[in-house]
Order: structure tokens, then C-alpha cells, then sequence
């Protein structure tokens, strides 16, 4: 879809970059006001859309950081608490025994006590130190596993599903419930990217758009070796395996980009397939959508189902296949 | 039966038995049968091949030390001689694979168990040497091969993208498949075969050994916790290697002759491999830690001039980590997309190793609790361990959780996690055991100033490498990743640094081996004082070519700790 996207950022009106800088300023000083502002400004028409700027970034890492990404999904405000509560347990443990460690260094070096116990045993402290850890542990399976049952929770019916494939070395974003099109998503060059103000090694040309605040149902396979599909800022991580279909759900609650990179070693250039995830609000998501070759919401999907059918020819590779299938399809139905 | 032994016997009746006379050079160091020849040859092999992955990581610190491909696109003498920024890019896998297998097979497990395991458990049990001496020696070679293999594997064609295995330790299909066209893989598969081979005989050994060889008198509940803790790693030796001999054969077909046991195209699964894989490997984790329990216990109570606290307690917890680690493989795989009750039980198993461990801690805390602490060179780097593995094994509990785990699996955090407890933990655990037993080998003392300066250098620096990559982790820098987003520079600048000041600490090793051979005083018996009280601390320093032909005996009213004859004079001179 290389190609498309370049047809769509030919066809935008030089215009719309002068607007779009132009907004900047007022988004960094109001940012709540500012998440409205692309719905309201952009025209949902095709060609009017434009990938949003650096000043819409919210997932990516911070030099010097020490904690987790700031969460922007309902899964990853739990986790992160469950996070913080075991980061209190893992230093509360490792100061305690530290402390143990110090008092017995300082008590009983030889100058301290020359003469050494006999003691070998104590069967109470021994039931102590064995049923505590015990206690801890069960007191964090518990939000553990609580965690575990939502992020298995079933995506519902009217999710967006996005068919996210790994090949080496980039990403597919397949949208089936709209018409059946994918966007090819490659790392940007560093270049253009510092260029444009955005973080080199992990923007890429195409990004994966979504609509905000909607349940997406995320599945993730593989063309050649296993990939990962991974976004830190919303807790979300899952292989891509050739052969399987993984499907987990995914619910963004802001609009914004979000960055993630590849995680599974995947051959030469595992460093350099970044995902970029762009949530919109919903008018102009399916804004986005129409922008699309076939790209369709709603009813409007089964209304036009083969019009992306030329496309594939266009821009060949890995692609290809899983777009003709859909072209077969479509062509059996009609 | 007795006429065909005698055939062989090297011996006749007339030569005059003597306990040092030792075979010329050539039949001794390759030939060996003698378990004190074969565990220096371990030891001096496992110190080699921690050069080569240490300096392997010196590279990949060098890389990663700021943003962008700096050092990849050198030459470098493993692999890489392609032009272009793919062959330097598969170089940076080469490298992360080459180091990953070195430091597991050829670095930590022979120093461990072929090392110290064979130099120790029969002083310790009161046994002249291993039950099977020539196969003793065979599990020594097939090692070595393997590491020959594994070296040719960087130089022949791998991927596309040039020489090498770039493939990552675990050789996960189908990157080892149709991700790698070239030969490497295949060397890897055969250094994988011959070592794994070596390690599954060298556990047979073992076992028969300690079942079989150990002293009158010294019953299982009486042999010392190194013993212990290396007949239990023997076990998992025996059965976990299997199923990676039968993961990286199903491979080799796979790569070679046309079956598709990982590959979906023929009704196979990439996942298959990777359940068969950390069935072993997860195992294989503890098989690189028991003998560092074992070794620490020993060491804590020498130097606390008591006897281990809860000694069936600390026994049966290394049991018991040994048994459950059978069974939590598939934490290593997450986000492949388990069902979401595995993963709860993954979870719930995984977190249950951490009683065991914690019974471990606290035990020698309370050996040390009451007792009379002297800080020589092999005790600090026991306590460094006890406080690093603690660090590592809470890290542990966090990546448990499943999911929790899905925002740092494959991260730093992960690496950060596993170099607490085998870079810090295993490590340390080896130069603990080094330093206590390196003057009873060599017969020569090392300098504890040295020893001393090396441990802070090198506790120092570790830290600095490895706490920062927690971060990284948090912040979701993936792992084998040879260039990152500038988010990611700060901490990993740190942690260059680090690797320098750790580096310069092991030269501070490698000078006190040198002042040793070279000016080091001779060593006493047992030069570490009344504390050290199992029967290799009888024996001179070095023990004498064939120990104990007079065989030791472990009276009835002697527990686990003191093993001394009653008279406390050496059993032989």
C-alpha cells in the first residue's frame, strides 16, 4: 500500500500542512482541548487525511526513564498497578534482606563474636520464613490472575478487527471488516523522520490508525519467521506466529501515536520494523478509512467489496496472495 | 572376570604402588582418567571460554553504548567478513548467539559441574575418583568439541545476510529453518549434540559416583550440600537434556531432510519447538545455579565457623526447586498465545519456586546468624551472591505474573533479570568457589588483596551494567537489538560503562592467577582454619595424584558437617 499511501500524500493540498502546523502550537498549549481538535479541523473526505504530528506522541520512551511507559489502555491502568504493587514487594524484600545481611556482617564478624553458636535448627523460624513468602505470593496471584481473566476477555461483535502480519522486516495492518485492504508499514528513514520531528527507529511510514476508545480486536500472524507485536504504553504484546492466529483485545483510551518495536528475534533487521499505533477519534478514523483503496465502513463493506482487487498487482510482493484470496472471494460471491 | 582385568590393568604387580606417580604429559591431560587432571582441564576450558564470551559481550556494550551502528561495521574475527549493513546487522545476532551458548555450555555448566563437581564430589564423599574415569574423560572432549563446533559455526554461511547462527541461544524455528539457509545452523545443532552428550554422560557419572563411591558411614543426610546440590543438577542433567537432543534433531531433519515438525506448510508448529526447548531449558537454569547453592552453603559455613542452618531444609529445597522446575517451562513463553489457563498456571507454578529459594536465603542468613564471621576473599563473593541473587530471584516473582510480563517480555528487563541471577548469581558463585578452592588445587595462595579488589571491581561494575537495564526494560527497549531510539541512550551509556569497570576487575583476576603460580605461598592443608571441615580439607595441597586409598570413615556420632577423622590428622600425605 506504498503506493496508495503515496497516491493519497500526493493528492493532500499543500495546504493542509501549513493548517496542520499551524494547530501545533495551540495543541501543546491546551492539550484537552487539543484531542478534540483533529475532529474537529479535518475533513473526512479522501485524501484529507493526515498522519498526526509529533505533538500527538504519548507512547514512547523517555531518556533516562525508570518506570513504565505511561498507560493509555484499560489493561494497562490495572497492570501498571499491579506493577507499582510488586515493585513495593521486590524492594521491600531486597532492603529487608540487605538489612539482615548488614546486621549479621556488623554483629557477627569475628572481632564482634569470637565464639560461634551451635545452633543448626529452629523448626518455628523455619515455618515462619517457608509460610510467609507463601502469603506474599498468594496475595499477588490473586490480582494476578485477576489480571490474566480481563486481558483474555473476548473482544465483543461490533469490534474493529485489524490483522496485524509480520514479515521481514515490516508490518501489515489488514482491516477485514472494512473492505479488506492493508497498509504496509516500514520504518521511516532516520533522516525524514528527525526531519519531520518525530523519533527515529520507531516512526514508520504508514502507521497502523485506529479508532480511539473502541474495542479493537488485534490478531497477529506471521509470513516467514516469528515476529512480536509489541506497544509498551498500552500493555499489549503478542506474538506473531506463522501457522497460529493470535487474537487478543485492545481498547486505547486517547487519541495519539503510540510506539512499539518488533519483539522476537527475527533476523537481520529485528531492530528496525517499529510499530507505530495512531488512535483517532472515530469520524476521522473512518475518514482514514475511506481514504483507502476499498477501504469501507459499516454496511458500506459489503456494498463494495472488490474494488481493491487491482490494486495488489501494483505493488507486488508478500502482499499479494492474501489480497488476490479476498479478490477470489469477492469475485465468487458476485 | 578377574583375568580380563588384569589384561588392562596399566599396573603390574611388580611397580610399587605410589599415590603421586602421574603418566607423562601427553597421557595426562589427553588421555586423563583422573577426576582432579579432568576438572582442571574443565576449568581451564570454561576460563578460556569465558574470555571469548566476555570479550563477545566487551563488542556488544561497545555497540550499544550509544545510538546508531558504530562498532558492527568493523571487521571482526567471528563471522562478518561480508560487506554491508545486513551482514553487520546479522553480525550483531552472530554475537548475541555466540555469547548466549558460550556462556551457558562452555562457560558456566563445565566450570560448574565438569570443574568444580569433578574436583570436589569425591574429595567430599571420601572417594578415590569418579566411578567411570575413561568416561569422565570422554564428557570432557565431546564438550570440547561442541565448542569447536559452535566456533566454526560464525565462520561458515548462515542467513542471507551473512556467516553465522544469528539465531539467538534458543535456535527458535523457523529463524533456524528457512530463516537460515547456510551450514551454521547446523554446527550449532552438532555443538549442541556433542556437548549435550558430554553433559548427559558426565551426569551418569555423577549419579553412580555419589550413589555408589561415597565413604563408610556417610549416609545421603550426611554428605556435604555441594554433594547434594551436584547429584540433583546430575538429574536434571539426565532428564532434561533428552528433549533438547530430541527439540534440535527434530530441527536438523526439518532444516535437512525435508520433515516439517515446526513448519505450519506441512501441518507443523513454531511453537512446538519452542515448548520442547524450555522443557529443557528451564531446568536447564537451575542446573547453572544448584551447583553455586551447593558451593555458597560450604563457604558460608566455613567462614561462620558453623554448621549449615537447616541442612535437610536447604537439601530438600534444592529438591524441590530442581522437581517444580520441570514444570513452569512455558513462562519463557507468554506472548506466543497460550490459552488463558495455562498461562494461569504458569503463573501460580513459577511463583511457587520462589518459597524454596527464599528458604535457601534466609537459611544461610541464619547459618551466619550466631556465628564468627571472617571475611577472606571466598566469603564476600558468597555474600555478593546471596544479595544479587536476591535481587535477581525477586525480579523473578515479577516476570511470573504473566501478565505483568506482557510489557517486558523480551526486553531488557528480561536480560537484566537473567544476569542477576547467572552473571551475578552463577558467577559469583563460581568465583566464591574459586578463591575457596583455588589454593587446594594449585597447592599455591592467592593474593586476598587481589581477590578483594577484584570482588569490589567486579560487584561494582556488574551492578552498573546490569541495574540500568531494568530500566530499559520498563521503558520497553526489546532485547538483540544492536541500535536503538534515543529515548533508550541514557541508560545504555551507563551500562557501557559498567562493562569497562567489570572488565578491568577481571584483570585484576587474571594478575592474582599470575601472582600465585609465580610467588604465591604454598598452601597448608587446610589453610581456611577450624571452620572448613569436609574431607578435602584433609587431603594436602594438592591432594596427592590418587586420594583416599585408605578409605575415610564417617563415624556414627559425625553429622553432616564435620567430616574430620576423630583424631583430626590427615587421612593421607
Amino acid at each position: 500500500m506504498v503506493f496508495w499511501a503515496a497516491i493519497a500524500l500526493a493528492l493532500a493540498p499543500q495546504g493542509a500542512f501549513a493548517q496542520d502546523a499551524a494547530e501545533a502550537p495551540v495543541a501543546e498549549a491546551a492539550p484537552a482541548e487539543a484531542a478534540a481538535a483533529p475532529a474537529g479541523d479535518a475533513a473526512p473526505a479522501a485524501g484529507g487525511y493526515e498522519p498526526l504530528g509529533p505533538e500527538w506522541i504519548k507512547g514512547q520512551p523517555t531518556a533516562g526513564g525508570w518506570d513504565v511507559q505511561d498507560q493509555f489502555s484499560p489493561i494497562g491502568d490495572t497492570a501498571s498497578g499491579l506493577h507499582v504493587g510488586l515493585m513495593w514487594v521486590m524492594g521491600l524484600i531486597c532492603i529487608f534482606v540487605l538489612a539482615l545481611l548488614v546486621w549479621v556482617i556488623v554483629r557477627y564478624r569475628r572481632g564482634a563474636n569470637p565464639t560461634p553458636s551451635k545452633t543448626t535448627h529452629n523448626t518455628f523460624i523455619e515455618v515462619v520464613w517457608t509460610l510467609v513468602p507463601v502469603l506474599i505470593l498468594v496475595g499477588i496471584a490473586v490480582p494476578s490472575i485477576s489480571l490474566l481473566s480481563d486481558q483474555y476477555e473476548s473482544p465483543p461483535e461490533d469490534a474493529v478487527t485489524i490483522k496485524v502480519t509480520g514479515y521481514q522486516w515490516y508490518w501489515g495492518y489488514g482491516y477485514p471488516d472494512n473492505g479488506g485492504f492493508e497498509v504496509i508499514s516500514n520504518m521511516m528513514p532516520e533522516d525524514e523522520a528527525k526531519a519531520k520531528g518525530l523519533p527515529a527507529l520507531l516512526e514508520v511510514d504508514n502507521r497502523m490508525v485506529v479508532p480511539v476508545d473502541t474495542p479493537l480486536r488485534i490478531q497477529t500472524t506471521a509470513a516467514d519467521v516469528i515476529h512480536s507485536f509489541a506497544v509498551p504504553s498500552l500493555w499489549f504484546k503478542i506474538d506473531a506466529v506463522p501457522g497460529r492466529l493470535n487474537e487478543r483485545l485492545l481498547t486505547i483510551d486517547e487519541p495519539g501515536i503510540y510506539y512499539g518495536q518488533c519483539s522476537e528475534l527475527c533476523g537481520a533487521r529485528h531492530g528496525y520494523m517499529p510499530i507505530a499505533v495512531e488512535a483517532l477519534p472515530r469520524d476521522q478514523w473512518e475518514a482514514w478509512v475511506r481514504s483507502q483503496p476499498g477501504g469501507s465502513v459499516g454496511d458500506e463493506a459489503e456494498a463494495a467489496p472488490a474494488a481493491p482487487a487491482a490494486a495488489p498487482a501494483a505493488e507486488g510482493g508478500e502482499a499479494a496472495p492474501e489480497n488476490a484470496d479476498g479478490a477470489e472471494a469477492a469475485a465468487a460471491t458476485n | 572376570m578377574a583375568t580380563t582385568a588384569e589384561g588392562f590393568q596399566a599396573h603390574t604387580e611388580d611397580e610399587h604402588h605410589d599415590a603421586d606417580h602421574k603418566p607423562g604429559f601427553f597421557a595426562r591431560w589427553f588421555m586423563s582418567t583422573n577426576h582432579k587432571d579432568i576438572g582442571t582441564l574443565y576449568l581451564i576450558f570454561a576460563i578460556c571460554a569465558g574470555i571469548i564470551g566476555g570479550a563477545i559481550s566487551g563488542i556488544m556494550r561497545a555497540e550499544l553504548a550509544e545510538p546508531g551502528i558504530q562498532i558492527l561495521t568493523q571487521a571482526w574475527p567471528l563471522g562478518a567478513s561480508e560487506e554491508g549493513f545486513d551482514a553487520a546487522l546479522h553480525h550483531w545476532n552472530v554475537l548475541v548467539t555466540a555469547h548466549g551458548l558460550i556462556m551457558v555450555f562452555f562457560m558456566v555448566m563445565p566450570a560448574m559441574i565438569g570443574g568444580f563437581g569433578n574436583w570436589f564430589v569425591p574429595l567430599m564423599i571420601g572417594a578415590p575418583d569418579m566411578a567411570f574415569p575413561r568416561m569422565n574423560n570422554i564428557s570432557f572432549w565431546l564438550t570440547a568439541a561442541g565448542f569447536v563446533s559452535l566456533m566454526i559455526s560464525t565462520v561458515v554461511p548462515g542467513a542471507a545476510a551473512g556467516s553465522g547462527a544469528g539465531t539467538g541461544w534458543t535456535v527458535y524455528a523457523p529463524l533456524a529453518t528457512y530463516g537460515h539457509d547456510g551450514p551454521a545452523v547446523d554446527f550449532v545443532i552438532f555443538s549442541l549434540h556433542l556437548a549435550g552428550a558430554g553433559s548427559i554422560l558426565g551426569a551418569t557419572n555423577f549419579i553412580t559416583t555419589i550413589f555408589n563411591m561415597r565413604a563408610p558411614g556417610m549416609t545421603l543426610h550426611k554428605m556435604p550440600l555441594f554433594v547434594w546440590s551436584v547429584l540433583i543438577t546430575a538429574f536434571l542433567l539426565l532428564l532434561a537434556l533428552p528433549v533438547l537432543a530430541a527439540a534440535i534433531t527434530m530441527l536438523l531433519t526439518d532444516r535437512n531432510f525435508g520433515t516439517t515438525f515446526f513448519d505450519p506448510a506441512g501441518g507443523g508448529d513454531p511453537v512446538l519447538y519452542q515448548h520442547l526447548f524450555w522443557f529443557f531449558g528451564h531446568p536447564e537454569v537451575y542446573i547453572m545455579i544448584l551447583p553455586g547453592f551447593g558451593m555458597v552453603s560450604q563457604i558460608v559455613a566455613t567462614f561462620s565457623r558453623k554448621p549449615v542452618f537447616g541442612y535437610l531444609g536447604m537439601a530438600y529445597a534444592m529438591v524441590a526447586i530442581g522437581v517444580v522446575g520441570f514444570v513452569v517451562w512455558a513462562h519463557h513463553m507468554y506472548t506466543v498465545g497460550l490459552d488463558v489457563n495455562t498461562k494461569m498456571y504458569f503463573t501460580a507454578a513459577t511463583m511457587v519456586i520462589a518459597v524454596p529459594t527464599g528458604v535457601k536465603i534466609f537459611s544461610w542468613i541464619a547459618t551466619m546468624w550466631g556465628g564468627s564471621l571472617e571475611f577472606k576473599s571466598p566469603m564476600v563473593w558468597a555474600l555478593g551472591f546471596i544479595f544479587l541473587f536476591t535481587v535477581g530471584g525477586v525480579t523473578g516473582v515479577y516476570l511470573a505474573n504473566g501478565g505483568v510480563d506482557d510489557v517486558v517480555h523480551d526486553t531488557y528487563f528480561v536480560v537484566a533479570h537473567f544476569h542477576y541471577v547467572l552473571s551475578m548469581g552463577a558467577v559469583f558463585s563460581l568465583f566464591a568457589g574459586f578463591y575457596y578452592w583455588f589454593p587446594k588445587m594449585s597447592g599455591r595462595m592467592h593474593s586476598e588483596l587481589l581477590a578483594h579488589i577484584h570482588f569490589w571491581g567486579f560487584f561494582i561494575g556488574v551492578n552498573v551494567i546490569f541495574f540500568p537495564q531494568h530500566f530499559l526494560g520498563w521503558q520497553g527497549m526489546p532485547r538483540r537489538y544492536p541500535d536503538y531510539a534515543e529515548g533508550y541512550a541514557y541508560w545504555n551509556e551507563i551500562s557501557s560503562v559498567g562493562y569497562t569497570i567489570m572488565a578491568v576487575s577481571m584483570l585484576v583476576f587474571f594478575v592474582n592467577l599470575a601472582y600465585a603460580f609465580i610467588a604465591g605461598k604454598r598452601a597448608a592443608p587446610n589453610y581456611w582454619g577450624e571452620g572448613a571441615t569436609t574431607l578435602e580439607w584433609t587431603l594436602s595441597s594438592p591432594p596427592p595424584y590418587h586420594q583416599f586409598e585408605t578409605l575415610p570413615v564417617i563415624e556414627e556420632s559425625q553429622g553432616y558437617h564435620d567430616h574430620r577423622p576423630a583424631a583430626a590428622t590427615p587421612a593421607t600425605s
